[in-house]
């Protein structure tokens, strides 16, 4: 994207008025998004987004300035603006040398740049037709196809230099169902950090049936119950329970800012012994994973809790240049306009030895969720929530009725104590978007079948 | 003209015969400063461009966007989308905004005194911002966000179908996001202030607001489940007004999504709601003289006492229904086409001060913010599920801080449900309004 001696030029600029730290993200973006709704492939859009992102950091100041124009002009005056913002006196001259770039290995077999558009729109009718021959009872269909490919390249004045090739591609379908009792909807999505062959190991057909099946089901659906009960989560469905309950209270920013109920907590037990949670950016082809974080360091596999010890946050460069230490790869950002901050890539909690069959037939009354919407915490009291969008009643250790779409709520830290029955079904869940301050990234999430023994569940049932 | 309408003009005049062409451009200059500690924690500021192209060919629509404005890279774009429209579904309503003779207001939301307001300002603003908060009470345990942000920006649309228009806007605020902590207990409250002109910015009542929402929820405890009425603060209306209106687009009724799709002229809500989207409103931030497709905004009440009154429709969406567009198409920047919705929703304020309407509930929750309000709520079900903080209100008086808890209900019964409508219209940066509202069994999930 950009020649080294450019680069080197440009850091060396950008620590002209007493930086301490400079760094280039360049990234060149581009993508394809198909959608279909009401039976008619409605609109085929592509896009492109070529840019460069400069931070200079002086003491505990960040500068940070962005431009789209790539040539040497542009990149020098975005590195001067990103100098002014920095400034804190003093000045000089910095020579920069970049070391050489470790190369990302290509993990993709199909770029989907290589792929006719008919055959990426041919995919969402296919979609459509199977969800509409799922039941009379569905009214409408919607199917997007979505990809995406992000060159990044990085360097900074430590001599970091460092590229990497993204390449995501997701699917969905969403159904609208009408019966008696009004509409329900149903949903079903997959993506990977691969290219079209994604559709190799993925019938469209199959996630259209099962988005209908949710919605039809819903129709018989009864109130949720409201109070603190016995909440099963199935293999693969509930990731996202530990990304809220204590994924962003162990991200480094939170934590440094004593801003996170799980600071100054290292080394004790902070939950249940049957909980170990890992976050890991190089899990193959799973949404959050890549080879190298938007601050050009390698992907890595982080332990965060082990056996119910907790044993370290993911950090960031910043955050770790604060504490003396080395970044744990969770540097990432949105785009070239954004800077990086502690993210997660793909958390999750590793299996346990439970018969998940059994974790159900133990649980006398209760609520078993088969699918989750999104979620939200605030990491300074730890309270959290997510949605719950495919749920049964448990009822003397059956899974009985269906339940409409609810809330749960609950606690962090009382949460991971309460955890009480891990299944020996692992399993990765559905791609997600986790937004923070303003950024959405790509995640990952996994989770085999567990039990909480207690979660708020907020229906209206009296 | 415009630099960036010249553009657009440039772009839709490319229209072979037999193809419409609409070319969106925008551009901004923003600035954002974090301080922390009395210090800058980062401060970035730059401009960006970009350019979204559509594409109508024998009736089928394509897209392509790109954030450059270079005419090499414009001209790829146009391509691109052309090519897009070879790939989807012919579409009878398919088309874009002709000219419909509606007269633009005569707005001026740009403030040169922001374009001119020294970096130095702004920074010494974020940090008055946080010291008042950290001065405010010995129980300010931690500031988690002390900032200033600003805005300005210009768009221009031109097709080749007739229409031309740009606007530009400016816009400022402060916001803040505090930890108070008594004890083992922390708790968080946000304060934040907007403006156009950095003049219009008060950092002393984001200061309070985000001090006081914290400390109140000190000594919080979670109640027992049971229905009771709720007093939504205006922010958390504004969030559900945002849900409600999303429910009466055109696009999701003529597909199938809206849950009062077939209620036009029907009771839908209590008579004391009338809803307004009226981006001719100079007070309201989301204020614009034009849609995203170029047609005037006009004033659009879609609830009125209680009755569903209208839709709001861009133009695709209104042929579809066999009516004309409400000027109401809007977009998420340059990256993405027109769709209809709302820019500046607004209940129309009811006859109570906030004191009067916590008197006339007598028991109830005063909601002061909720969470998971976009994997909690179904708009197509209407089920209704969220995590609330806030306090019990006694007497008619909130007192009792509560945490952990949930609100639910159903969209559909939380209109009908609404008994007070309070007079304290709050102008939020997030193109709506709110206003405080008392709404009647709702259950509360507690322990």
């Amino acid at each position: 994207m950009i020649e080294v001696d450019v680069i080197e030029r440009v850091l060396g600029a950008a620590l002209r008025t007493g930086g301490d730290f400079a760094e280039v993200f360049a990234e060149d973006r581009r993508g394809t998004a198909a959608s279909l709704e009401d039976g008619r492939v409605e609109q085929l859009a592509s896009g492109r987004e070529r840019g460069a992102g400069i931070r200079v950091v002086s003491g505990e100041t960040t500068g940070f300035a962005h431009t789209a124009d790539l040539s040497e002009t542009g990149l020098l005056a975005a590195a001067a603006a990103a100098a002014a913002a920095a400034h804190r006196g003093g000045g000089g001259v910095r020579e920069v040398a970049l070391g050489a770039s470790p190369a990302r290995s290509g993990g993709v077999a199909v770029l989907p740049e290589t792929v006719a558009k008919d055959v990426k729109v041919a995919l969402l009718r296919r979609a459509d037709e199977a969800a509409r021959a799922a039941g009379s009872a569905i009214r409408q269909v919607s199917a997007t196809y979505g990809d995406n490919r992000r060159r990044i390249l990085v360097a900074n004045s430590d001599g970091v230099l460092a590229t990497d090739d993204q390449v995501r591609t997701r699917f969905g379908v969403s159904c609208v169902a009408e019966g008696d009792t009004g509409l329900q909807t149903g949903r079903e999505t997959i993506g990977a950090t691969v290219g079209f062959e994604l559709f190799d190991t993925h019938d469209v057909e199959d996630i259209a049936r099962r988005a209908a099946t949710r919605a039809v089901a819903k129709l018989a659906a009864r109130p949720a119950p409201s109070g603190t009960l016995p909440v099963v989560i199935e293999q693969g469905s509930g990731g996202i329970l530990f990304h809220e309950a204590c994924g962003h209270g162990l991200e480094a920013d939170h934590i440094l800012k004593d801003l996170s109920v799980f600071a100054h907590r290292v080394g004790e037990q902070v939950a249940s012994p049957l909980v170990t949670l890992v976050d890991d950016a190089t899990m193959g082809r799973e949404w959050g994973a890549f080879a190298v974080d938007d601050e050009g360091h390698p992907g890595a596999r982080n332990v965060l809790i082990d056996h119910g010890v907790l044993t370290d946050y993911m950090w960031d460069l910043l955050r770790a240049r604060k504490e003396g230490r080395e970044s744990s790869g969770n540097g990432r950002r949105e785009t070239y306009q954004h800077l990086p901050m502690v993210r997660m890539t793909n958390t999750f909690l590793v299996g346990g030895t439970d018969d998940p069959e059994e974790i159900v037939r133990q649980t006398a009354h209760g609520v078993f969720v088969a699918q989750l919407g999104g979620g939200q915490v605030n990491t300074a009291t730890g309270d959290f929530t997510f949605g719950a969008t495919e749920a049964y009643l448990i009822e003397d250790g059956q899974i009985t009725e269906p339940l409409r779409d609810t809330n749960l709520i609950g606690n962090g830290p009382e949460i991971l104590r309460l955890i009480d029955a891990v299944g020996d079904d692992f399993a990765m869940g559905s791609p997600g978007t986790c937004g923070k301050q303003g950024q959405g990234v790509p995640v990952g999430t996994g989770q085999p079948t567990l039990r909480v023994s207690a979660l708020t569940v907020g229906g209206t049932a009296r | 003209m415009s630099e960036l309408l010249e553009l657009a003009t440039r772009v839709a005049g490319w229209a072979r015969d037999g193809e419409q062409v609409e070319a969106f451009v925008a551009s901004g200059r923003d600035t954002d400063i974090d301080v922390f500690g009395g210090e800058v924690e980062s401060l970035s500021s730059a401009e960006s461009a970009g350019i979204g192209i559509r594409v109508v060919s024998g009736s089928r629509q394509g897209f392509a966007y790109a954030g450059s404005l270079d005419p090499e890279v414009v001209a790829e774009t146009l391509g691109e989308a052309r090519d897009n429209a070879g790939f989807a579904s012919p579409d009878e309503w398919v088309g874009l905004a002709t000219p419909d003779g509606v007269a633009p207001a005569g707005l001026d939301l740009w403030r040169d005194d922001l374009v001119s307001y020294p970096t130095g300002e702004k920074v010494a603003r974020a940090i008055e911002l946080e010291a008042m908060v950290r001065a405010a009470d010995p129980r300010i345990r931690q500031v988690q966000s002390a900032g200033w942000g600003d805005s300005a920006f210009e768009t221009a649309v031109a097709s080749s179908t007739g229409m031309s228009a740009s606007g530009r806007r400016t816009v400022c605020s402060v916001s803040t996001y505090v930890a108070a902590g008594d004890g083992d207990q922390t708790q968080t409250g946000y304060g934040w202030s907007v403006g156009r002109s950095p003049s219009e910015v008060d950092v002393a009542g984001a200061a309070a607001d985000a001090v006081g929402r914290a400390t109140r929820l000190l000594g919080a405890t979670k109640p027992s489940s049971r229905h009771l009425t709720v007093v939504l603060e205006p922010l958390v209306t504004a969030s559900l007004l945002a849900i409600v209106a999303g429910t009466l687009d055109g696009d999701a009724v003529a597909k199938g999504r809206s849950l009062f799709a077939d209620r036009l002229g029907e009771p839908v809500a209590s008579e004391v709601l009338t809803l307004v989207d009226d981006p001719t409103d100079p007070e309201a931030f989301g204020a614009a003289v034009y849609d995203a497709e170029g047609l005037a905004t006009r004033r659009n009440v879609l609830v009125g006492a209680g009755v569903l009154r209208q839709f709001v429709y861009d133009t695709y969406s209104a042929r579809r229904a066999g009516t004309s567009s409400t000027g109401s198409a809007v977009r998420a920047g340059y990256k993405s086409g027109p769709h209809a919705g709302t820019r500046a929703l607004a209940p129309v304020p009811g006859p109570l001060s906030r004191e009067e309407l916590y008197a006339a509930v007598g028991d109830g929750l005063l909601v002061q913010s909720v969470s998971g309000l976009h994997s909690g709520v179904n708009p197509v079900s209407g089920d209704f599920s969220v995590g609330a903080e806030g306090l019990l209100i006694k007497g008619g008086v909130p007192c009792e801080p509560v945490r952990e808890v949930n609100i639910a209900s159903t969209l559909q019964r939380m209109l009908l449900g609404i008994v007070h409508v309070g007079a304290d219209l709050e102008r939020l940066p997030a193109m709506a309004a709110g206003v405080s509202l008392a709404i009647a069994d709702v259950s509360m999930s507690g322990r």
